[in-house]
């Protein structure tokens, strides 16, 4: 292994390669501050770019967008509660109010910190276990991931205050509904689309988390604007703040960013898991461990609350590598698009990777912590200027966060329905959001519809249609009755109690 | 007497969900997939009867945290009027082309929030719509359908 790092380290320190992550990170973070426009967009631009270049760099370059499009995401859902990525929705829950109350500063320095933490971290877990954990990947099987999805969706359950558990898992079967409007992956057949050309291909993701983001937040405000509350709000946003990070909130980033880092890692490890899980979970995770007097400051600027979603979705970044390289199955729809790019090369990820390019595997690596480094020198001195769009008048501010939602749909389908669904959805969104009705559940549930429904439709045509198949393998059991133990919990919180 | 909208949205939802269970049992699939143990109607129909729960269970139980908005307070006409902007935006855009479409959007969109300057109004929209043009179609080569700026000679 020492080996192999030294032959990393000696490709990622090229004086190119260093050039390569910088460029990635900077692109990566304007673009990924965009809503709309998240890192699968921005790797997806660098395609072309890449094959001008040897694999390793290529890689290298995409790895330093990915990076820099997550940490941008984090920018937008703190300042704009405008999420670029869905790893980054969960950052919003607190970061939003953070902002609000004039700590945009301190908000953007915890993400930046956090992110950095999470991803060494990470790093570190990558380079020491990834043999390891392609193994316990492997083992992974249908009804697993179907029992992890159950689980995923229920964590939302923590997002829920009081009273909310309901609302919010409404707000789930929302999302799985609008998952289903398309093709069925398997037979093909359309559904919900009635007889809607449009609507055969599915409702994309971006035109959701715009609808329901974006779009709905911009909406929001107009709409709530001679609140008094809200109006003073808007006055607090237009201070920064420091972005020092003093003592006591120090303290809580040392203690949630290690365990933040081992569940961002291990999720980011599972085929299909991700960033987005890996932040919700954490964020949920987060929630449950801290005193009660911590909890309730969740969802309205707690330090805890912002700081594990952020080293949890860096975590899962550095972990998705693992089954794309190791295994050749994509951790995330970003890494898809580069095991796309990978293949493009001719080269053939998989176990045998660490023997037949070794300077591949072991030089993304190494230019992890190297991409870590630079997103954290690049972006720590930018925060003051990054923060300074809060200082645009709304009145600028809600045409420009239109016209990004707008843009970013119009060129991804070029088609007048596309605009108008998104628009229906942001309507419906911010009547829902009148009335407390959550997003975050909805746009979890909508990412993981699609996959849900494969690993139960294996899962059931293994067992010949019985339902035998949650409780027949031990590890399929402990996570369903973890879920369960989170509805009975939260549901005895919310409404029993009371 | 007094409604709680909460409860009525819980009640569309449930409306929603059995149109939806409806239309899933009407989903049509292959002969031969008709008795399979998984076909493509199973999961919406699952989904139908845990969206009929979940909201059934909000119009039955007790509401503890009645949401009460203030209409009086709320902007509705300026909102409307954004989303009309919005709706002739799209509208427009693949015929008139994306940079008028687009400048002329945020323009009027500056006008009806309430804001008059016009410099201001007018740097933030055309020369902005201009570069941020240049970023996607000149830098990031992504194609953008313009008829206008075709007709009067500026794009090829």
């Amino acid at each position: 292994m020492i080996e192999g790092i030294l032959i990393g380290l000696t490709t990622a320190l090229t004086f190119q390669n260093i050039l390569m992550v910088m460029v990635g990170c900077f692109f990566g973070t304007i673009i990924g501050m965009l809503p709309g426009l998240g890192p699968m967009t921005a790797i997806a631009l660098m395609i072309p770019i890449t094959y001008g270049f040897d694999p390793a760099t290529g890689l290298i370059l995409m790895a330093g967008v990915y990076y820099g499009a997550v940490f941008g995401g984090s920018t937008s859902s703190i300042l704009l509660n405008a999420p670029g990525v869905p790893g980054t929705v969960a950052t919003s829950f607190d970061g939003y109010p953070m902002a609000q109350q004039g700590k945009a500063g301190k908000a953007l320095a915890i993400a930046a910190w956090s992110s950095f933490a999470g991803g060494t971290l990470s790093a570190i877990y990558l380079l020491f276990m990834a043999p390891s954990l392609s193994k316990v990947s492997l083992s992974f099987r249908s009804p697993d991931y179907f029992a992890l999805m159950i689980l995923g969706l229920t964590a939302i359950a923590a997002f829920s205050s009081k009273g909310q558990f309901l609302k919010a898992m409404m707000m789930v079967v929302l999302g799985l509904m609008l998952a289903s409007v398309g093709q069925d992956s398997l037979s093909d057949i359309t559904r919900f689309t009635f007889n809607n050309m449009n609507l055969t291909d599915g409702i994309s993701f971006v035109l959701v988390v715009m609808a329901t983001f974006a779009m709905s937040e911009a909406l929001t405000i107009i709409l709530k604007r001679n609140d008094p509350t809200s109006a003073a709000k808007q006055v607090s946003l237009t201070e920064l703040g420091s972005i020092k990070i003093n003592k006591e909130e120090r303290t809580k980033m040392y203690k949630t960013i290690p365990r933040s880092s081992v569940i961002g890692f291990l999720i980011g490890v599972l085929p299909g898991a991700g960033a987005t899980i890996a932040s919700f979970l954490a964020y949920g995770m987060e929630r449950n461990i801290v005193n009660d007097e911590e909890k309730e400051k969740f969802g309205k600027g707690s330090v805890n609350g912002l700081s594990a979603p952020e080293t949890a979705n860096n975590a899962a970044c550095s972990g998705s590598f693992v089954p794309m390289l190791t295994l050749g199955i994509p951790g995330s729809g970003t890494t898809a698009v580069m095991l796309g790019a990978l293949l493009g090369f001719g080269v053939q990820p998989g176990p045998r990777l660490y023997m037949t390019n070794p300077e591949i595997f072991w030089s993304i690596i190494m230019s992890m912590y190297i991409g870590m480094l630079i997103l954290l020198i690049l972006n720590l001195p930018l925060i003051p200027y990054i923060a300074r769009i809060l200082a645009v008048p709304k009145n600028y501010l809600i045409p420009l966060i239109l016209f990004f939602s707008i843009t970013g749909i119009y060129v991804m389908s070029f088609n007048n329905f596309d605009i108008y669904l998104m628009i229906g959805i942001a309507v419906v969104a911010t009547f829902l959001r009148l009335y407390d009705f959550p997003m975050p559940p909805l746009i979890l549930a909508f990412v993981l519809g699609g996959l849900m429904e494969e690993n139960l439709r294996r899962s059931l045509l293994l067992s010949n249609g019985s339902w035998e198949f949650l409780w027949d393998r031990t590890l399929t059991l402990c996570i369903l009755l973890t879920t369960i133990l989170i509805v009975v919990w939260h549901f005895y919180k919310s409404i029993i109690r009371k | 007497m007094n409604i709680n909208t909460t409860k009525v949205i819980s009640l569309l939802f449930f409306i929603f969900s059995a149109f939806y269970l409806y239309t899933a049992y009407q989903i049509q699939v292959f002969a031969f997939d008709e008795n399979a143990p998984f076909n493509a109607r199973t999961f919406p129909i699952y989904l139908g009867y845990t969206g009929l729960f979940f909201s059934g269970l909000k119009i039955i139980l007790p509401d503890p945290n009645t949401i009460k908005v203030q209409h009086k307070t709320l902007e509705y006409k300026k909102t409307a009027i954004l989303i009309v902007i919005a709706i002739i935006y799209g509208a427009t855009i693949l015929k008139v082309g994306y940079f008028l479409t687009t400048s002329l959007f945020l323009f009027s969109s500056y006008y009806f929030l309430g804001e008059r300057r016009w410099v201001l109004m007018f740097l933030l929209s055309f020369p902005f719509v201009a570069a941020f043009m240049y970023l996607l179609h000149g830098v990031l080569d992504i194609y953008l359908r313009d008829p206008f700026l075709q007709s009067i000679g500026v794009m090829g």
